[in-house]
């Protein structure tokens, strides 16, 4: 199994097939996973570095134990500690990166973009770990595998984005990743959250939940950052939440087996009420950040092994 | 007079209902507070009381889209009752009630108090309008939604228009997720701020601040635009100017959803009015020329606007030169002159005052059909009389008209089926 790409910038650029491969490679790393001896050796000798711009724990740390797991060595650069607080440009950084002879460099940066001009500057392969309001694509394609995991298939699905679509990166891979799967995308938020012509993106658009959460076979929450519940978005973290926050009430618009995700991390009584998000019945929540870990194994590993040739061919020269 | 069944027949009545193009002699039954019945061959049942309105045009109650109220915070000047007995005495039966009180109506317990106080005002019906932003100011968004769940039928920030873009488009933007309506005044707050007076010739001949021309078109492209883009259902008025009308004429062709209203001054007077600094004559928008005056009596005609009403900023008396004037009163025959002068026929005016206004706030109001709420309006089109500050109900006096001869008058007001107003004249002679 190989994929056709140097990089992993976003969903938009893979299609059914790779996006396929990356999911069954992933299932093996799940039950490795959860083997009391978890450590493989794929990746031995290599070196993948985790760069963020942007604060994050759960991303971080998922990569992290994916490329450990799988025998790499990983350092961590955050932006509070590294040089680019003291005003050295993306570019410069990632030319001091590459001139150390890593192998992947998984990056989280704030603004849309940066990712893809960073992985033009570097000889190693780049993941995007989430850039401004563009990509996500592990997040998607975790979510895929819990889909698919649970309703066997994506293809037909009723899925449902709830939330702050206009500044999700998380939204629009998903929106792209289950269009090339074949299910069936709507959003639901009010006209403030919603990016212009987000139809055009694949997804029926709709602001109240009754309709929008109609015969839904998966309810994706997304989270609602803080600063936007203050006036200028929205009024009022509690109007929100009683128009669309997912309790019990509007739960029960969707499908009875319907299942819950949430990208993490959540507003317990904003965007989700606790007993829901709790329910283990219908959460997937816990189980998203599980394979979270095998999604970006599968990554770090495919993406290492055209690496690995072409490292080889350039030796014999 | 039989007493007590609860029925009442209102015989020998033209009866009109613009809303299904009804205009035909007849009798309308009223029971338990709704119409039950109407119609050329209808028979008053046994025991009804009977009401002959001899001729008299029975309409649905006028719907007003937009009163002041005084209360909560001035109820010396305007308060529920006096609002409610000057309705009575126009024949309006319902009133959509802007925020702009003290305290305003930006939240969920305020709109609930109106709602109670309006609840216990029997003469009219009154619809509170809640704020688009917190207090007011261009910062935070009110908790629309809600409000609406509340009893909030639109939203405005009264006399000042939302200016900020950014923040208006937002505000449509939320608006049109719930198919709220928005209001908005057709006036730029900054171009207009320190006018007294229609700009031009006079204004300056006079010595007054002159308002820029260009505050109210400017103010009507923008928020027409701010609609299109938005989605937004937009009301937008009063409005006073050609310029105006003729922008919302074509907005609406293009198939934007967005209606307009004026008030009857801005179609029966003119900036000549004014005179001798009549401080009753000012208002905002300022009376204009009679090349306006003319514009603003075609746009009601030919239906651009859909709404003439009362409005004017401000009921309340301020000292001296406040803007405003009062209206509730003088509404049906002040824009009855539009019938009278061979512009339009009476029931199509009728629709502007009636259903109209209340198919823009989706109120069960201004139609007279089986089962709907018996809120009528019985009046003679010809009476003349001349309009008297002094014998007007409401607590506010401010009126240009103090004088002022027209035709047309109302007999009876009936608000779900109790008469809250009979004309004393009338009354004397029966």
């Amino acid at each position: 199994m190989l994929l056709e790409h140097r990089h992993l910038l976003g969903i938009a650029e893979l299609n059914a097939g790779e996006i396929n491969t990356i999911l069954d490679l992933a299932e093996n790393y799940i039950e490795m996973n959860r083997e009391p001896q978890r450590k493989g050796n794929r990746l031995k000798g290599r070196t993948v570095v985790n760069l963020f711009f942007e604060v994050s724990t759960r991303t971080r740390a998922s990569f992290e134990l994916a490329a450990m797991r799988l025998g790499a060595d990983v350092i961590n650069m955050d932006a509070e500690a590294s040089s680019f607080r003291k005003g050295e440009t993306l570019i410069d950084t990632a030319m001091t990166l590459n001139a150390m002879h890593i192998d992947v460099l998984v990056v989280r940066h704030p603004a849309s973009g940066a990712v893809k001009l960073l992985s033009d500057k570097v000889n190693c392969s780049v993941i995007n770990a989430g850039d401004g309001q563009h990509e996500h694509p592990t997040q998607a394609l975790l979510d895929a595998l819990a889909m698919r995991r649970r309703k066997k298939k994506l293809e037909g699905l009723n899925v449902v984005i709830c939330g702050d679509v206009l500044h999700s990166r998380v939204a629009r891979s998903n929106i792209f990743l289950l269009n090339k799967l074949g299910a069936q995308v709507r959003v639901v938020a009010p006209y403030t959250l919603l990016p212009r012509d987000v139809a055009q993106l694949g997804c029926e658009v709709h602001t109240r939940m009754e309709t929008g959460l109609k015969n839904a076979d998966i309810i994706m929450m997304l989270r609602l950052q803080k600063e936007r519940m203050e006036g200028a978005f929205i009024p009022s973290a509690r109007e929100y939440f009683h128009f669309f926050g997912l309790d019990r009430k509007k739960l029960a618009y969707a499908k009875p087996d319907a299942l819950i995700m949430h990208p993490g991390p959540m507003n317990r009584g904003v965007e989700i009420d606790s007993e829901v998000a709790d329910d283990i019945q219908r959460s997937m929540i816990l189980e998203q950040v599980e394979l979270g870990v095998a999604v970006r194994m599968a990554c770090l590993d495919l993406l290492s092994r055209p690496l690995q040739r072409a490292g080889l061919a350039e030796a014999a020269q | 007079m039989s007493k007590n069944t609860g029925r009442t027949a209102y015989i020998n009545a033209r009866l009109i209902d613009p809303a299904s193009k009804l205009d035909v002699k007849g009798t309308l039954l009223v029971e338990d507070g709704l119409i039950t019945d109407l119609g050329p061959n209808v028979k008053p049942p046994e025991g009804a009381q009977v009401v002959d309105v001899r001729g008299a045009c029975l309409a649905p109650g006028l719907v007003d889209m937009q009163v002041n109220t005084g209360e909560p915070g001035n109820e010396h000047k305007e308060n529920f009752i006096s609002l409610g007995e000057a309705a009575a005495a126009g024949g309006v039966t319902s009133v959509g009630c802007l925020p702009n009180t003290d305290p305003l109506i930006d939240n969920v317990a305020s709109v609930s108090y109106i709602e109670r106080r309006a609840r216990q005002t029997k003469s009219v019906k009154c619809f509170p309008y809640a704020a688009l932003t917190v207090g007011g100011e261009c910062k935070e968004m009110t908790e629309m939604g809600l409000l609406a769940e509340a009893g909030a039928i639109g939203f405005t920030n009264g006399t000042r228009a939302v200016s900020n873009l950014k923040l208006l488009r937002r505000l449509l933007s939320y608006a049109r997720s719930f198919d709220l309506l928005v209001l908005q005044p057709a006036m730029h707050p900054d171009l207009s701020e320190g006018a007294q007076m229609n700009g031009g010739a006079l204004a300056t001949h006079l010595g007054l601040a002159g308002l820029a021309p260009e505050a109210e078109p400017v103010q009507v492209m923008t928020d027409l635009r701010m609609a299109e883009a938005s989605g937004a259902r937009l009301h937008i008025g009063p409005i006073s100017m050609a310029e105006s009308a003729d922008l919302i004429r074509k907005a609406k062709a293009r198939g934007l959803k967005v209606t307009c209203s004026t008030c009857p001054q801005y179609f029966t007077l003119t900036e000549n009015d004014v005179g001798d600094y009549r401080t009753f004559t000012k208002m905002m928008p300022p009376l204009r020329d009679d090349a306006n005056r003319r514009a603003i009596a075609e746009a009601v005609a030919d239906g651009t606007i859909h709404a003439p009403e009362d409005v004017d900023g401000k009921r309340l008396p301020f000292p001296q030169a406040a803007f405003g004037i009062v209206g509730l009163e003088t509404l049906l025959p002040l824009s009855l002159t539009l019938v009278h002068e061979g512009k339009m026929k009476l029931p199509d005016l009728l629709a502007r005052l009636t259903s109209g206004p209340a198919d823009i706030l989706r109120l069960k109001a201004g139609r007279l059909a089986k089962g709907a709420a018996a809120d009528l309006v019985i009046f003679d089109t010809d009476a003349p009389w001349k309009i008297l500050a002094d014998k007007l109900r409401s607590k506010s006096k401010n009126t240009p008209y103090d004088g002022f001869p027209v035709m047309g008058r109302v007999k009876q007001t009936v608000v779900d089926g109790r008469s809250v107003f009979t004309d004393q004249a009338k009354a004397q002679a029966a």
